[in-house]
């Protein structure tokens, strides 16, 4: 018997990709390609999508040739992609009608502002279970229906196409115009309990259903790949920290995984049913496979983690790299009582409060630069205490471990801080990359490499385990004190900032 | 030699003399050597005492190499740093090996362990990371003093004490080993820390080929060996992630 192996794509937004994974989803091979970021004006950010979908199949065929593989030894590729980036393109061409416009990119604000202004920021949050916010598609595509000519028209004939990434790529490979349930449902379009499009959201937000893809499962056979990749099934997609959640094998309702990044995503397995968050977070489908019912999760970002640590090293420049901050944080025995709220752009889940600006609270003659290192690492585990506090009293369980991923788990300090807080064991994995590894899971488990779901769960092996050791009463006054440093972000920005701010 | 300037000439004779085997010298002693008046060698020395590339020891009052050349020759790298870039070779070849991976740097001629894979089972395992362990006793205190002489005369001036009927204990038997070490860009230790345990290591290093650490696998004398002693598939996975994490860091350019 030959050995066989699952191609992961994992199209990023820095980079596409490709991982090959064996049986027991070890990785075999490594490909990666950057693309450009495209900047056409302040707050605006863009992707080329042809760019992306030639460096796509150049990483699938360097990740071949460096494991010394071919197509025939790949039984089917799995996609992980960067969620809510939207392309338009044309349906006889391909061609895109302009660059994707990308998550990151505000240029909807406006048009945000105009949809909340009538019900507030939570009007779709039932339907999507999405609070409105310029990240998602389906404000993208309005915006694009609006500032192109004639595009509203050929949209509604059904001759131009929207996709996120998942969908441009697998319409790329196999012709077929299809996207991911996962995906879907960060477009602010998707009815969250049938899984469909709604006409109440597609009529809100002018989107004519005939430029929608088909809303399938994140596993299972979308088609086989023609040209290069030719007979490649393609049999599996996720929006990214879908793919970790899968990845990670977080397949049983109050398992949890928080990736710990520029930003950090943790997101909840919740089981069979969505739960509406009362404390500000997402509700999304976690992953669908095949037939079976989806699995929905609750979802807390946070957008300033491992960027505070790169602000500490390029804007402060007291260390030379990341992880040198360890090394600076470990000079001192705490954090001499000084808290760091990194509110660069307001505070999000679970506060939301958009007036909110960084603070470092508990300033002292003392404080030395080893304690705001140590304050800088400790800002991301309390935020996530904060997350983790929500989902608890939304989901009505506790959680009992948390499983990382993410660059910053290299920090041993922080990892065993974010055990102490929680109160819960912090456990790694063994591989890393749990994108890719969920897309290929996803992938393997669409052509039945793997048998089922619980079969994954023999891959999953603990890397490193931080177990809680920290006295309730110092956690305590150390989570009050924190409270208070957010406390005092608040009301920051003033009428007259935007200027400054923006 | 035209054009080269004599007080750098015997600033570096002084540092040569310095790096060889006897490592301590007055000013008499590389005075002779030398050839040269000891107010000249005096004077040589004490502009390199102030740049932090000689130490003077208080109580012989005799020389030695500084801590910021030594620095300079094996070429720090912060263990965090290094935990970070080698983190997914780390986890590769705990799952290859099936065993558990950790890396070290030197410290005072110990291994300091900057970071622990556990064994890839899921067994009950506990992070050691910060630990402490005997570089005589050890593939990963091997390995770095294969490659740092000063902590090696150190380690053996400090006595080396048994843990197990397996350790080497005899200078002259140790500075072999790691001799052999070096040549062949690997270490084994057979039950010489903990009976019945055995671990392997091959070291890192930096785009200047200076040995900043050393990554490696231990577990049971069963697993880890057969009758020829260590398995060789082991000593090539080792080996192999050891050269991923050097080629990482740049120390080799294909």
């Amino acid at each position: 018997m030959t050995n066989r192996y699952i191609a992961s794509i994992d199209q990023g937004t820095a980079s596409s990709r490709c991982l090959l994974f064996d049986e027991r989803g070890r990785i075999v091979s490594v490909a990666q390609k950057e693309h450009h970021q495209i900047f056409p004006k302040p707050g605006w950010v863009e992707h080329d999508p042809g760019e992306i979908w030639q460096n796509v199949l150049e990483v699938v065929q360097e990740a071949l040739a460096k494991a010394q593989l071919t197509l025939s030894d790949i039984v089917a590729v799995g996609i992980a992609n960067q969620r809510e980036t939207t392309v338009v393109w044309d349906r006889a061409t391909g061609e895109p009608v302009q660059n994707a416009i990308n998550w990151q990119d505000i240029r909807t604000d406006h048009l945000i502002h105009e949809l909340a202004s009538e019900a507030g920021q939570d009007r779709f949050r039932e339907r999507s279970g999405l609070p409105l916010a310029t990240y998602f598609s389906g404000p993208k595509i309005r915006w694009l229906l609006d500032h192109i000519p004639g595009l509203q028209e050929r949209a509604e004939a059904g001759d131009v196409l929207f996709g996120t990434m998942d969908a441009w790529l697998i319409w790329n490979l196999t012709g077929r115009h299809v996207t991911d349930v996962t995906n879907a449902g960060r477009t602010m379009l998707m009815n969250l309990q049938t899984l469909e499009w709604d006409d109440v959201l597609l009529d809100a937000l002018g989107v004519p259903r005939a430029m929608l893809p088909e809303i399938r499962p994140s596993a299972e056979v979308y088609g086989e790949a023609t040209g290069a990749l030719a007979g490649l099934p393609v049999a599996g997609a996720l929006g990214d920290q879908h793919a970790a959640l899968f990845g990670q094998t977080c397949f049983a309702p109050g398992e949890a995984k928080c990736t710990y990044g520029t930003g950090s995503f943790l997101l909840l397995n919740t089981g069979e049913q969505p739960v509406t968050s009362a404390n500000g977070l997402i509700t999304t489908v976690g992953y669908k496979i095949g037939d079976a019912p989806p699995t929905y999760a609750l979802e807390g970002s946070i957008a300033v983690t491992g960027a505070l640590v790169q602000w500490f090293r390029d804007n402060v420049g007291v260390i030379g790299s990341a992880p040198e901050i360890e090394t600076l944080a470990r000079t001192v025995e705490d954090n001499g009582g000084c808290y760091f709220v990194p509110a660069f752009a307001g505070l999000f889940a679970p506060h939301w409060r958009s007036d909110a600006r960084g603070v470092i609270a508990g300033l002292t003659g003392y404080i030395t630069k080893g304690h705001l290192a140590r304050a800088v690492l400790e800002a991301t585990a309390w935020q996530t205490r904060e997350v983790v506090e929500a989902m608890n009293s939304d989901a009505g369980f506790e959680l009992k471990t948390l499983r990382v991923d993410g660059g910053m788990t290299a920090n041993n300090l922080l990892m065993q801080f974010l055990a102490d807080v929680l109160d819960v064991p912090v456990v790694r994995p063994i591989v890393a990359e749990t994108v890719s590894l969920g897309a290929a899971y996803a992938a393997g488990v669409g052509v039945g490499f793997w048998p089922d779901i619980e079969s994954l769960r023999e891959n999953w092996h603990k890397a490193a385990e931080w177990i809680p050791g920290m006295d309730s009463a110092v956690r305590d006054k150390g989570y009050r004190k924190w409270r208070k440093a957010v406390q005092r972000t608040l009301d920051w920005v003033d009428d007259d900032d935007d200027d400054v701010t923006s | 030699m035209p054009g080269s300037i004599q007080s750098i000439e015997r600033a570096a004779a002084i540092l040569r003399l310095l790096s060889g085997r006897s490592r301590r010298l007055g000013v008499g002693e590389l005075a002779g050597e030398l050839g040269l008046p000891k107010g000249t060698v005096h004077g040589i020395l004490r502009t390199l005492q102030l740049v932090g590339f000689v130490e003077q020891d208080a109580e012989s009052g005799k020389y030695q190499l500084g801590a910021a050349l030594l620095h300079m020759g094996s070429s720090y790298l912060d263990g965090n740093e290094l935990r970070t870039r080698a983190l997914n070779w780390a986890d590769s070849l705990a799952a290859r090996a099936n065993e558990s991976v950790r890396i070290g740097t030197l410290h005072e001629g110990q291994a300091l362990v900057v970071h622990h894979v556990f064994r890839p089972d899921n067994s009950r395992q506990a992070l050691d990371v910060g630990a402490l362990l005997p570089g005589y006793a050890t593939a990963l205190g091997k390995v770095l003093l294969a490659h740092n002489p000063y902590a090696t005369d150190a380690v053996i001036d400090a006595g080396l004490s048994p843990f197990t009927p397996a350790t080497m204990v005899d200078a002259d038997a140790l500075r072999a080993e790691l001799n052999e070490v070096r040549v062949r860009g690997w270490a084994a230790d057979v039950e010489e820390l903990v009976e019945g345990e055995v671990s392997l290591a091959a070291p890192i290093q930096d785009r200047r080929g200076a040995t900043v650490g050393a990554i490696g696998i231990s577990g049971p004398i069963e697993r880890l060996a057969n009758s020829e002693g260590p398995r060789s598939e082991l000593i090539s996975y080792v080996r192999e992630s050891a050269r991923a994490v050097s080629r990482d860091l740049g120390a080799i350019p294909w």
